[in-house]
């Protein structure tokens, strides 16, 4: 089943009065449930892609749809109602609430986003504090995290609410080599149990590694796509 | 919602010291406004109870004309029994009144048998006058005061002109004046005492019985030169008075204008400028405060928000509902609005109690050792503590608008 097609997709951002090709015309699909890695150099296009995936940001043209939806179509408001019901991002920069413990970063979603009611909210977030190893760091504030924890802290935020697809915009960059393959191995770990799709856009060999599916992008355009499988 | 304050006292506590800082300007800007209300009302209520109660009574009812040619005192536009008949049926019907009191007012010369000044002579019926000017009463600074406030052939004199005449408690005295017909006819009188001035120095008005009044002034027949009137409610004073007015309006001259008016003490004394100016303060000192909270809560906020937007980047890009980060941010606000208020309400009663303890005294023109009593009504303290919480939710959502509108992409990627 694919999760993701895109047709001749193309980012233009206007520069002053200059117009700037982000995306040039890409097409690729990508199944449900897949390992995704979109791999290039700074500035190839990566993080324009997941932006438009996730509905942070529009195409100029050709169709992008996403769980079968047109998402160049979705108004603001709409965007925010489909990312909260399908999508969970994963970010360089973890980007938790400072003000909130781990246990609630996992259960904003749920109450902020979703509409979850309070027994199995709790459920759900303990289940999910056990998955990624986090439940005696469970009352913890972010600052009292290390990048490694609050990176998992992410990955569990990013999933408790079922999400279908993951976005991760380079999630190990601000992580030793250790921690980021024990990020990784997390990651896999739960596509393997909840059967997510995740799509990273990534510099990291580890990643490119552990990816099925690789796409190269150099000045917006998809130069390769490799199927490790 | 339980969540969003949750979150939002928790952001709040995050920079503690601006958090309290602000609290604190509101806090000192509610106090402030609450001791002004509670003190100036208070003075203005004693002053206009002062004036009121020992003097004009709430309002007046003349014939028409009396009051603009007062200075004269003309006998001529006295009410004559018919119209007094009218007027006094009209007055039974009003509920709101409390009491009524006829006077017959004229100029007189008043001479101890070797010097003479002009007095202002107030005729009353002793009865009545009480209950409608209390604090007449106690404006008798000497003589008896046991038993009814004067019997016929007494007279109570303003103490300026007693001191200046020499005269005292005991003393016989004689008033002279010119009736309506242009007669002269005097009467000797035995001063009962003499009485302090409400107004100041200039108070020339002497106390007679009404019916030694119309004695002196050979009158044919009761005319009464007003009625004063006092309403159960003083707050209401202005409104009983239009209803008055009403009627007693159908009585009219031959032109079909009315004959009577009816005047609230507002329009008899100058006092009520000030009163007016006392209100006119405690609206710019109510604006003052909302301009410190609104500009104390929204530069809180906008630097909340600036500080803060790649956190509203992430909760946007999960999913997060643009009213929901509107709500986070009104929240804010509203809770720096409560709790400056709370505080400050809490501090202001605490400062009114003392200085209900202290008990401040002043003096108002011959009258010394006034005691002011601060009090605020409940309504004043939900009334300012409802507009300073508008007023910080109304301040945040400039903040919070800009918060809910931001693009998540943008706010992710600022540094």
């Amino acid at each position: 089943m694919r999760l993701v097609h895109a047709k001749n997709l193309t980012k233009t951002y206007r520069a002053g009065d200059v117009d700037v090709p982000a995306v040039r015309g890409v097409d690729f699909a990508i199944e449900a449930g897949s390992f995704v890695a979109f791999v290039g150099p700074s500035g190839s296009g990566k993080s324009t892609l997941l932006n438009m995936i996730g509905c942070l940001d529009h195409p100029s043209g050709g169709a992008l749809t996403v769980l079968d939806t047109d998402v160049a179509k979705l108004d603001r408001r709409a965007a925010a109602e489909f990312r909260g019901k399908n999508i969970g991002f994963i970010f360089q920069d973890f980007n938790l609430i400072p003000v909130l413990t781990a246990y609630e970063n996992i259960e904003y979603p749920l109450i902020m986003v979703q509409n979850w009611p309070p027994a199995k909210r709790h459920q759900r977030v303990t289940n999910m504090l056990q998955a990624v190893g986090m439940e005696a760091q469970a009352h913890k504030r972010p600052d009292q995290l290390s990048g490694g924890q609050k990176q998992r802290v992410a990955v569990a935020r990013a999933l408790v609410a079922d999400s279908k697809l993951v976005l991760a915009d380079e999630p190990t960059a601000n992580l030793d080599h250790d921690t980021a393959y024990r990020i990784l191995e997390l990651m896999k770990k739960m596509r393997g149990e909840l059967g997510t799709t995740f799509i990273f856009s990534t510099h990291d060999p580890k990643i490119m590694r552990e990816a099925e599916v690789i796409f190269t992008l150099e000045d917006g355009r998809l130069l390769t796509s490799k199927n490790h499988e | 919602m339980n969540k969003i304050m949750e979150i939002a006292a928790r952001n709040l506590l995050r920079y503690q010291r601006r958090t309290l800082l602000t609290s604190m300007l509101i806090v000192i800007g509610v106090v402030a406004v609450l001791l002004f209300v509670a003190i100036t009302g208070s003075f203005k209520q004693m002053m206009v109870g002062q004036i009121t109660d020992s003097m004009l009574g709430h309002a007046q009812i003349h014939r028409r004309g009396y009051v603009a040619s007062i200075e004269s005192l003309p006998l001529n536009m006295n009410m004559p029994p018919a119209m007094v008949a009218r007027v006094t049926k009209a007055l039974e019907e009003e509920p709101m009144i409390e009491a009524v009191a006829p006077r017959v007012k004229f100029g007189a010369m008043f001479s101890n048998y070797t010097e003479t000044t002009s007095v202002r002579v107030n005729g009353i019926d002793p009865e009545t006058e009480v209950k409608v000017t209390p604090l007449l009463a106690e404006r008798q600074l000497d003589g008896e005061r046991k038993g009814p406030l004067l019997k016929r052939g007494e007279m109570l004199v303003p103490v300026l002109v007693a001191r200046g005449l020499k005269v005292q408690a005991g003393d016989t005295v004689v008033l002279i004046a010119t009736n309506k017909d242009g007669s002269v006819n005097g009467k000797n009188f035995v001063i009962r005492g003499s009485l302090e001035s409400a107004t100041g120095p200039g108070g020339r008005d002497s106390y007679i019985h009404i019916d030694d009044a119309r004695e002196l002034l050979r009158m044919a027949q009761p005319d009464v030169s007003e009625f004063v009137v006092r309403v159960k409610d003083a707050q209401k004073v202005e409104a009983v008075s239009a209803r008055l007015a009403e009627s007693v309006g159908g009585l009219t001259n031959k032109e079909g204008r009315p004959m009577l008016e009816v005047h609230p003490w507002q329009r008899l004394s100058p006092f009520a400028n000030i009163a007016n100016m006392i209100d006119m303060l405690t609206l710019a000192i109510k604006v003052m405060l909302v301009s410190i909270v609104l500009v104390a809560v929204m530069n809180v906020m906008v630097m909340a928000v600036y500080e803060r937007i790649r956190e509203i980047g992430a909760i946007s890009a999960i999913g997060t509902p643009p009213s929901r980060i509107l709500a986070l941010f009104l929240a804010e606000g509203l809770m720096l609005g409560v709790l400056g208020t709370v505080v400050g309400v809490l501090l202001s009663l605490g400062a009114i109690y003392a200085l209900n303890i202290w008990k401040i005294t002043f003096a108002f023109g011959q009258q010394q050792g006034l005691l002011l009593a601060p009090a605020i009504a409940a309504r004043d303290v939900v009334v300012i503590a409802g507009m300073v919480i508008v007023v910080a939710i109304l301040a945040s959502l400039q903040p919070a608008l800009k918060a809910s509108r931001m693009d998540p992409m943008t706010a992710l990627r600022h540094v």
